[in-house]
Parts: C-alpha cells; structure tokens; sequence
C-alpha cells in the first residue's frame, strides 16, 4: 500500500472553513442564549442590540431592513439566509465546503451535516417565541456537538485533520472575546446592592454561556470578581474554551505540520502564534480591565485574524496564480476563487 | 402468463416481464421472491421503501435537476423490487457490450488515423468530418492500448419478444455507476430478507477495476502513477457520482482550479507544493477541458491540458472526441461499423433506426410520423423526442415543421414496447417500464460490471426512464452461475 496523503490546497482550506462555519453556529447559539439571559423588562431591545454590536453587524443589519428590536435580532440571526452571518448562512455554507470535501469526508460526518442542516432549514418563527427559543438554541448545539463527536471519532487523523482543527480553534477564540465582549453591553442598574446582585447574574449567564459555569464555581467557589471571569475565559490554559487554549492548541499543530508532514511554511502562522500568546499573557488583568476590556478584546480580535491569515497564506493561497482582479481581503470570510497575492 | 397468484391485479399485458416471464436458468428465484415480496407485505414493503428512499436524502444520494434559475437536489427514485437477469442473459450482455466497445475504438482510431471506413463507403465521411463532436486535434493521435472509450455505458431494452436491443451508445462520460453500488448498498440494508440465499454477482469491484484501467493507460514506467478525478464541482449534476468514484478509487476529487501546467506536464496544487499528476479521469464535456484550445471561457478546465496530452505526460479518459462515436446518427451504421471491424455480427442488434439525413429515411418517417419515434440526434437525456403514437396532431405538426427544417439533426425508430417488471406505485404492485446501461470499463483489455444501471419509469405507461424526467432506478440482480436452488429457504 502506498502511504503518501496528498492533500489539495482547496481541500486544507474548505476544511479550515468547514470548522469556522460550524463552530460559529454553536457560539451563535451560545451568544443568542446569554442574551436571551440578559433581557430585563424595559430592556429587551438594547439587550439584543448588544448582539449586533459585539458581531459588529450594525451595517448589516440595516442593510437587510431589519430594524433594532429583539424579534428582528433573532430573525436575523437564526431565520435570515440572506444574512452572512445567520445560523442559516453558516449552515450553508459549512455545508456547501462538506459537499466538496466528501472524498476526505467519513460518511457519518456527512450524513450529521445533511441531517442537521435540513433541521435548520425548517426553523420557524414561532421556535423563537419565548421559551422555544431556549431549545432551538439547545438543538443547534447539540447538532454541532455532534459533528464534533463524529469527527473526533471518525475523521482520519492526517494533515487534513490539522487545518480543520486549526478552524476550529481560531474560530472559538475568537467567538469566546466576543461572549467576554457581550458582558459590556448588557444593561446595569445604576448602584448599591442590585447593581452587585444584576452583574453577579450576568458574569453567571456568560459563564453559562460558555459552557464554564460549573468548572469555574469549582475553582474560586461562592464569591468571584469580574477578574476571575475574565482570567477564566482568556488565559485559564484548561478552560475548553478559553482564548489561550485554543491558541496554544493551534501553536502545537503548526508545529505537528511542520514537524510530521514538513511543511516549513508554517513558520509565519506558528509567529503570529506566538505573539497572541504574549499578548494574551503579558499584562496583568487588573491593568487591562482598568485600560478597557473592550479595547483589548479588539487587539486580540485582529490577531485572531492575523492568524487566520497567515494560515490561509501559507498554505491555501499562496501557490495560486497572480488574480485577474484583487478580491476584498476580508480575512473573516472565504475566499471565492484566486485570493490576493500578498508580498 | 403474466399473471402473478400473490398479485391477481398485475398484468403485464403484450410486454416482456423481467420478474414474470419464465427462464430456464432462473431456476425458482422470480416464485420466491414474489412469495419472499408477499410476505413482507404491502405495507412494510411501503414503510421500508420510504426509509430507504430517506436515508438516500440523508445520505446525500442526488442529482440536481436544473430548471430555470433553480437547481433542485432530488434522490433517483428507488424501487425496491429488484430486476432480475440470468446467467446466461447476461452472458450474452456481457459479451455484447465487450464487442460493442471494442468496434468504437477501432472506428475512434480508424477515423482520428486512416479513416478507411470513410474511404471504404461504409459510413459517409459528412457524418464523421462533418459531425460537431468530431475533433481535428485528435488526428493522427495515437491514444494508450487504442482505447479511446475508458468507459463506455450503452443503453439496452428489452422489446416484446424478450430479444435485447441496444438503443444508445454513451461514450462520453456516462453517468449512473454509482447508483448500481448504492442501491445494492441500499437493498442489503433495507431487504436482507429479500436476499438471503440468492447468490448474486457482486457490483463492489467497480473502483479497483476504473482505477486499475486508468493506471494501464498512465504515461509508461510509472509503478503507481497519480490518477484523478476532474470534476467540474458541486454545481453538477452528477457530482455524487463524482464523490462516490474518487473514493472507490482513492483518488483525489480535483476542479480545474487544482490543475496547472507547466512545461506540458499537469500537476495539482497541494499544502506542500505541486504534485504530478498522470492520469485524469474526467467529467467534464471535451469543450470544457483546456481553455486554450476548446472554448476560452472555461473556468473548469486547464490551460494546456490538450499540450500536455499531446506530448505525452499525461492520460485523459474517456479521451478527447470520442463524441462522435455515441451519436445517434452513428449509431444507425453501428451493425455496419462491427462487422467492418471485426467481421462479425453484432451479438444485441441496434433497434431500426431511419437516417433522416438519407432521403429515403426521411421520406419513411415523414409518411409514418404516427407511428414512429423521433429523435434530435445531438440531444441526451431524453430531451426533444416525439413519441409518434402517443403525440397529439399539434405535436406530430411541430415534429414534421421540425424535420423538414434540419433532416439531418433527425432519426426515427419504431416504437418499441420496452419490457416491464412489478414496480411500487401508489396504487399498488404494477408493471413499468425499464432499460438497462451496463458499465464497461476498458484500459488494455474491458471489463463488464455485473448487471448495470435499471432505469424505471415510475409513471404507469410511461416510456421515458431518464432521471432527468422523473425516471427512478432498480438494483439489477445477475444471478451467479453457481447459484444452486436447493439452499433457499
């Protein structure tokens, strides 16, 4: 038997996207959840507002016609296929890479993602109504839980596996800044005890979010600062789904690529690791959350970006011949066709 | 006759059964399976249908059908009562279909080298020289093995006699495999009761035999040269099949965004540089192929493919122009064209066939429009025909105004009564419709596989079994020669 893996460029990268896709289904649903969390009464609307704003979709919104109050912001995310970044949009999307990558693909992991996208395409307005909302959001996670699941156990394990991992975890890096993001934009009463009391809940609802509430309360027990959250979600180094995590776990398969499949051009992402690391790691939180947390999770935002790309350009692009049009350089999206040549 | 105890409503009527009609070496199986069929019952029989036919949605086991500005994935319609051919019919298939391909390469290379049958006055050199499939880059090409038709699939019915007749060539680049493989998949699945016991040729070989093929054909010396399948993407109709084959393969699935040439050579764009590559099984229309040379506007094909192949570094299969081989103007001298080639008759004879582009043809289907089929003959997929004896007088009008427009884009057959077999309907177990494309499969030497595509019209009386037209499939069982009654339950 001959044992050399080739793998296509266009493969590498649709794996890469594949994961980003369907990790950002499951944050979303994670966000819309917390959010839901956060509405208090006479507050409904900037509490979904909040959403539009730490995804950065203000324009977006307004493009699409929808106007800022809390059914429209579910609309938009969950039910809107024209809307990039709806549940709907990702789903297509991811399953539109899947359709491609099926040669690479076990049959289990494409059945999942053809069952689960039909799903999707059958939500109804009426399953974002109250409390259906909850389970709507508890389906759509479980539905990429169970990608996960299937792809763990049966996605073989050779250079392919490495970019879709590395999707994966560049994407939930990024989505967990954004869940930290969304603590920012939720509404406080103005002082004294129910002040305490309201952000007591919301830390609570973000650590639910983010699937954290149990190891956390294990950790620092019954009273926590807003500190700890925040160390919790961007530098515990064995939290799922901190921000650290995913970028020490990337830095270690740039380096399985480089070493196992020798692949040198990893050298340039491994850096743009490296340096996120540094960043996530050098000052003490006190001073970032006295400087601003949300200015912070900007600068990591654009690294997370800057990995991506170096990524993309090591491995996915780089070969392709000089374009007849330079594309946008939208890093958070796919490229369609020749990508820009950088230099 | 036709007349089946477990279901006094079915009757075939003057048409040929494949379940019904007795064989001599069928030996019991059709009995039993009807009674196999009755004990399931009707309605189990319906509920294990629709579950089967959903987890071919769930699957992903489609095509898409086009139709304005939709495209729609739709599941081939699978009936789960299997057609059943004996050994020796399909010995007789076999053989056939060896024949047939071997007398298209030999008149492929004939007329891209010598074109002695031109000069001979057996097929008139217009309809080669002329023909928009005929490809001038091919002259004096030689091509690996004299094979130009890597994988041919020919369309087979079956008329009231029970007598075989081909109705079509397609080599090109046929398509349906892939639903013979997944329906037995689906049929072991979903019917093991139907089939315990019935000792069937299998259909898994089909990957290791295309893959051999294609590494027979590579540019010589290569132990292990590289094989891949173009596709044009996911866009296409067949792009299931597309997956399904790199993958019995083990082949990559490639675009032509993946290809690039340099120095004649092809090789695909990978993480760790350019790779060669040596043999390309396409499925891609020969127009598409390399921009340079066939339509510049291209976005799947390669620029420069059609230099490298000319130079020798690397295989394309089916090769370039083999277009003109599977035309239906062709199609009517193909008994003429074996027996030029191979001095012999051709084992399933063609079903008549009048050249409208010969006056005489012209004049008989002009007289007898009623009664006739015609066809356009660059057309597949069942598109343009007029079924003479089913048509209305505004459709007969059109058909005339039709051909006396363009004769030569026009041939007429009879109407054959294509053979049946017991198909699920909504109203119950009732005859349709169905033809057979077997695969042949051709590097230095063909190979058959076992039984073929069964396509079904699910329409009661319809006679059009393309997929593209509401047609839907059957596994087509080949009983195996070694088969011995006793051992069924």
């Amino acid at each position: 038997m001959r044992f050399d893996p080739v793998l296509l460029s266009r493969d590498a990268e649709g794996l890469f996207w594949m994961a980003r896709y369907l990790e950002r289904v499951e944050n979303l649903a994670r966000l819309i959840e917390v959010t839901q969390s956060f509405e208090s009464p006479g507050y409904e609307r900037d509490a979904w507002f909040g959403l539009i704003r730490i995804n950065a979709d203000e324009k977006n919104f307004a493009e699409r016609g929808f106007s800022p109050d809390a059914d429209h912001v579910k609309r938009f995310y969950l039910l809107d296929k024209g809307n990039p970044t709806s549940v709907q949009a990702n789903l297509e999307e991811a399953r539109t890479n899947a359709r491609t990558l099926r040669p690479l693909m076990s049959t289990e992991m494409w059945r999942q993602l053809n069952v689960f996208h039909r799903f999707a395409s059958h939500i109804k307005p009426a399953d974002l109504e109250g409390d259906a909302l909850s389970r709507l959001c508890t389906a759509l996670k479980d539905g990429v839980q169970a990608h996960t699941g299937i792809t763990e156990g049966t996605f073989y394990r050779d250079q392919g596996w490495y970019f879709y991992e590395l999707g994966r975890l560049v994407e939930r890096a990024d989505q967990t800044t954004r869940m930290l993001d969304i603590k920012y934009t939720a509404i406080l009463p103005r002082d004294g005890e129910e002040k305490r009391v309201a952000e007591l809940t919301q830390w609570n609802a973000v650590l639910r979010a983010a699937a954290g509430y149990h190891a956390f309360k294990r950790l620092t027990g019954p009273s926590f600062s807003a500190e700890d959250v925040v160390h919790y979600l961007l530098r515990d180094p064995s939290s799922a789904r901190s921000v650290l995590l995913c970028v020490r776990r990337a830095e270690a398969h740039l380096d399985d690529l480089r070493r196992i499949y020798g692949l040198s051009q990893a050298w340039e992402a491994m850096e743009v690791a490296e340096y996120l690391r540094e960043l996530l790691l050098e000052k003490p939180l006190s001073h970032i959350l006295a400087i601003g947390l949300h200015d912070y999770l900007d600068i990591v935002q654009i690294h997370i970006q800057k990995l991506a790309g170096a990524i993309g350009r090591a491995f996915f692009r780089d070969w392709r011949p000089a374009p007849i049009a330079a594309p946008s350089s939208q890093s958070q999206s796919q490229s369609q066709g020749p990508a820009e040549v950088t230099t | 006759m036709n007349q089946i105890s477990a279901w006094p409503d079915y009757d075939a009527g003057r048409y040929f059964c494949e379940l019904t009609r007795q064989r001599d070496d069928a030996g019991p199986v059709p009995g039993w399976l009807i009674q196999r069929l009755e004990r399931i019952g009707m309605a189990d029989l319906r509920a294990r249908a629709a579950a089967a036919e959903t987890e071919l949605i769930d699957l992903g086991v489609t095509f898409t059908v086009y139709s304005d500005a939709t495209a729609i994935d739709r599941i081939l319609p699978f009936d789960c009562i299997p057609r059943i051919l004996t050994h020796g019919e399909w010995e007789l298939l076999e053989r056939a279909c060896i024949q047939r391909v071997k007398a298209l390469n030999l008149f492929l290379g004939d007329i891209y080298g010598p074109a002695k049958i031109v000069r001979d006055g057996i097929v008139p050199g217009e309809l080669i020289f002329g023909n928009a499939n005929y490809r001038p880059e091919m002259k004096d090409f030689p091509v690996p093995h004299g094979t130009y038709v890597h994988v041919c699939g020919i369309d087979i019915i079956r008329d009231e006699f029970g007598d075989f007749r081909v109705l079509e060539d397609n080599a090109r680049t046929p398509s349906g495999v892939s639903y013979v493989v997944e329906n037995r998949h689906l049929m072991l699945r979903a019917f093991p009761d139907l089939m315990a016991g019935i000792r069937l040729r299998p259909v898994d070989d089909y990957g290791r035999r295309l893959r051999a093929a294609m590494s027979e054909i590579a540019p010589g010396g290569l132990d292990d040269p590289q094989v891949v399948l173009l596709s044009p993407g996911i866009y296409n109709s067949a792009y299931f099949e597309h997956v399904f084959l790199a993958r019995e393969m083990g082949v990559p699935l490639v675009q032509g965004s993946d290809l690039i040439v340099e120095d004649e050579r092809v090789y695909m764009r990978t993480i760790s540089g350019l790779r060669p590559v040596h043999t390309i099984y396409r499925r891609l229309n020969d127009d598409f192929l390399d921009p340079a040379v066939f339509r510049p506007e291209s976005a799947l094909g390669v620029a420069g493919l059609i230099g490298a192949w000319k130079a020798g570094n690397v295989a394309i299969a089916n090769a370039v122009g083999t277009g003109v081989a599977d035309d239906k103007a062709v199609y009517a001298y193909m008994p003429r064209i074996i027996k030029y080639y191979l001095g012999e008759e051709p084992l399933i004879k063609n079903v008549e066939t009048h050249i409208c582009r010969e006056p005489e043809g012209l004049q008989y289907t002009l007289d007898n429009l009623d009664k006739l089929v015609i066809k356009p003959v660059g057309e597949s997929g069942g598109y343009g025909i007029t079924i003479g004896p089913r048509a209305s007088a505004a459709q007969l009008e059109a058909a005339r105004a039709a051909l006396l427009a363009d004769p030569d884009n026009w041939i007429s057959q009879p109407m054959i009564g294509l053979s049946v077999a017991p198909t699920l309907g909504e109203d119950g177990i009732g005859p349709r419709h169905l033809d057979l494309r077997p695969f042949i499969v051709t590097g230095k030497e063909s190979w058959v596989l076992p039984g073929g595509l069964t396509r079904v019209a699910m329409k009661q009386g319809s006679l059009i079994v393309n997929s593209s037209q509401g047609g839907g499939s059957k596994d087509t069982w080949v009983l195996a020669e070694d088969f011995s009654p006793e051992v069924l339950p």
